[in-house]
């Protein structure tokens, strides 16, 4: 996989603890960085291929197996796009289950990669199991945390990974007054250990750095909720549109280093979406003990240190614990498991906030309810290029530092967007070609 | 005695079953001591070793060069255990298998010829010797756990042949094929998942795979007895595990009678 050069080589075989395989390359020429490529070679799965053709109802399934790290994002996503091509709403009630059944994918995917993925840079460690040896009680606090997210996935939604409960217009059950009774006694411990967590992490030495000037945040956002399930989508530029106006304003590119496509702006430029942008965006609309935190950690929506993202991922797991214990306590079984849905022909968009950001979704039906076309952008490949960016002006700051530093850092700080490359298609191993 | 070392590689897949190892809370840290985790990318350990007592792998091959890292894998495996749909019967990707993979490569991707893929998504047993096999759309955590502790105690591999049905009958659940015509692909189905969508009023889908002896014929009959059609049957058939012989070969002769 290497390829040869007369430049000085050096680095790790595997940029490790991300979802997926690529890898980094960093190329310093006398001194000055001349190029950062992040390397995507998961090959590619072709989904938007084979959805067409497929029944309306079967990408909520089908899509959900692009990643299995975040499957509630893909099928929240597909629902709202499908629900929106046959023109149907769901019930209040419903919505409630859907936000609680993503609570608990962002609780574990956020607790995995604080303390599995993440942690272990911050504290000096290889990984979450030497973390573990030194740090078995946080360590064990942070399992159990994430074991009690894959409990809501799997109270909601069936099983953790992959869930089964999911389709168009609702649920296929609705979970029973008693487990969610037992949920809620779970989720009072559980809001309390997210809160020890977020303090811990809040302590981790934080490098100094800040994202290239100009980067431009994009979230979702909504009238009266942190944007899990977000209406519109903003951005620190002003940007303010709906999902049919996304393509106007977004593109993907295909470059030769990388199966997974690279999100760019219409207006020019590339933009960051996820935890941090998230915070920035909709800090006002944190529930709140996890908007108590963030004051008191003294973050702001000024904040552009993406190493910070692990002190927003620590603070969204306190808010989605405090969302689902809202919404467990006020349970009662809906009055229908499903609203009813009739497909019709035409197109449709829908988008949620998987755990890494935006994800946003496209379907074209015919009249027999027919899959004509698929369209599916993924958070990390929207990042992709931001990621590129920022990496290069941390390693622009950093050229001082020898080589296994400058590595280790720049894997910290790839790890930041906590990348999904099995989302993006796969990812890492890590160059840096000093000439 | 030392402990045995661990091996976790992963082909194309969506990581859902390797992330299947770290949903075992309970039991993480203790795996964790009782084996030498060396390869385990996304966990972390990325020890090149000459040797690993077991290896767990999910993913299908879809490229020459994972055609020749599957090899590479076995030669340094002791036990080489295929975990999920993916290892097992080549998944959802292996919808490809029967379509124009260029068409796909255009739709996708704007420069086709940067791509670099196989017409196929294959199993990784159509490629090497596998010593164990663990299926599912993901693995089932308690079949993980359970073959974990049995290489552990150099006890039997847990081997399981009935379908979703008898897993279905022995939870109580009243039957949604023949009571409510729902379609459910049970009768033909691995147990593993402990009839998970029966149990919410859903069909199963198919997530195992088949079961053995499954009898294709006979749940088509039960399908157009209950009404649902021929279409309705082949798509059912072409989703995970697509490219399981006896789903992929029903799915054929559905195609076959139709035109």
């Amino acid at each position: 996989m290497t390829h040869e050069h007369r430049a000085r080589r050096f680095g790790v075989e595997a940029l490790t603890r991300v979802e997926g395989e690529g890898g980094l390359i960093v190329e310093v020429h006398e001194g000055e960085l001349v190029d950062v490529r992040l390397r995507i070679f998961e090959p590619p799965r072709f989904f938007e291929g084979f959805l067409v053709g497929r029944d309306y109802t079967e990408p909520v399934d089908i899509t959900a197996r692009i990643c299995g790290i975040c499957p509630v994002a893909y099928q929240m996503s597909a629902c709202h796009a499908l629900e929106a091509v046959c023109e149907v709403e769901v019930d209040d009630a419903l919505r409630a289950l859907r936000h609680l059944l993503y609570c608990g994918e962002w609780i574990e995917s956020h607790v995995l990669h604080i303390h599995l993925l993440h942690a272990p840079d911050f504290l000096g460690y290889a990984n979450g199991i030497a973390l573990a040896a030194d740090h078995r009680a946080e360590v064990e606090r942070g399992l159990r945390l994430k074991k009690l997210g894959n409990r809501i996935v799997e109270v909601v939604g069936g099983r953790a990974v992959h869930p089964v409960n999911v389709k168009v217009g609702g649920f296929y059950s609705t979970p029973s007054v008693a487990a969610m009774q037992d949920l809620a006694d779970e989720l009072r411990q559980g809001l309390e250990a997210a809160v020890d967590i977020a303090r811990w992490v809040s302590t981790f030495p934080m490098p100094d750095h800040e994202m290239p000037e100009g980067t431009v945040l994009v979230s979702l956002r909504h009238p009266t909720e942190y944007p899990i399930l977000g209406e519109r989508l903003v951005s620190t530029t002003g940007l303010d549109i709906s999902a049919d106006e996304y393509l106007d304003h977004f593109t993907e590119e295909h470059v030769e280093h990388s199966t997974a496509l690279h999100g760019r702006m219409l207006a020019g430029g590339d933009y960051l979406v996820g935890p941090l942008a998230r915070f920035v965006l909709n800090a006002d609309r944190l529930a709140p003990q996890a908007a108590s935190l963030a004051a008191e950690f003294g973050l702001t929506p000024a904040e552009r240190n993406p190493f910070k993202s692990i002190i927003v991922r620590a603070i969204e797991t306190v808010h989605a614990c405090e969302v689902a214990l809202g919404i467990v306590e006020g349970y009662s079984p809906p009055a229908r498991t499903a609203v009813p849905v009739t497909p019709r022909a035409g197109a449709g968009c829908g988008w949620s906030e998987a755990p890494r950001g935006l994800l946003w979704h496209r379907y074209e039906l015919d009249d027999a309810g027919r899959v004509v076309s698929a369209h599916i952008v993924p958070p990390t490949s929207q990042n992709q290029p931001s990621i590129e960016h920022d990496l290069a002006h941390l390693i622009e700051h950093s050229l001082h530092l020898d080589d296994a530093a400058l590595e280790a850092l720049c894997e910290q700080a790839v790890r930041n967007y906590d990348p999904c490359i099995s989302c993006a298609t796969h990812f890492l191993d890590m160059r840096v070609v000093r000439s | 005695m030392s402990r045995p070392t661990l091996a976790v590689w992963k082909f194309a897949s969506c990581d859902g079953c390797q992330l299947t190892i770290l949903d075992c809370e309970d039991e993480l840290l203790e795996i964790a001591a009782a084996l030498d985790i060396r390869m385990f990318l996304e966990a972390g350990p990325s020890e090149l070793l000459d040797h690993y007592d077991i290896s767990l792998v999910e993913g299908s091959i879809t490229t020459a060069h994972d055609a020749e890292r599957i090899v590479d894998v076995r030669n340094r495996s002791g036990l080489l255990v295929t975990i999920g749909a993916c290892a097992t019967a080549g998944g959802v990707q292996a919808l490809r298998n029967t379509a124009d993979v260029a068409e796909y490569c255009t739709t996708v991707y704007a420069r086709p010829d940067w791509i670099e893929t196989l017409a196929t998504s294959t199993p990784i047993a159509e490629h090497v010797k596998v010593d164990h096999e663990l299926r599912g759309c993901p693995v089932s955590k308690r079949e993980l756990v359970d073959t974990i502790t049995a290489l552990l105690a150099g006890r039997r591999l847990p081997i399981t042949s009935h379908s979703v049905c008898v897993e279905c009958t022995a939870a109580g659940n009243h039957c949604l094929l023949v009571a409510d015509g729902t379609a459910c692909l049970g009768p033909v189905t691995h147990a593993g998942c402990g009839a998970l969508c029966p149990g919410l009023q859903r069909g199963c889908f198919g997530c195992f795979g088949p079961s053995e002896a499954a009898n294709l014929d006979a749940l088509h009959a039960a399908w157009t007895a209950a009404g649902i059609s021929d279409d309705a049957l082949h798509r059912a058939l072409r989703t995970f595990n697509v490219a399981a012989p006896e789903f992929r070969d029903a799915a054929a002769r559905l195609t076959s009678s139709s035109t």
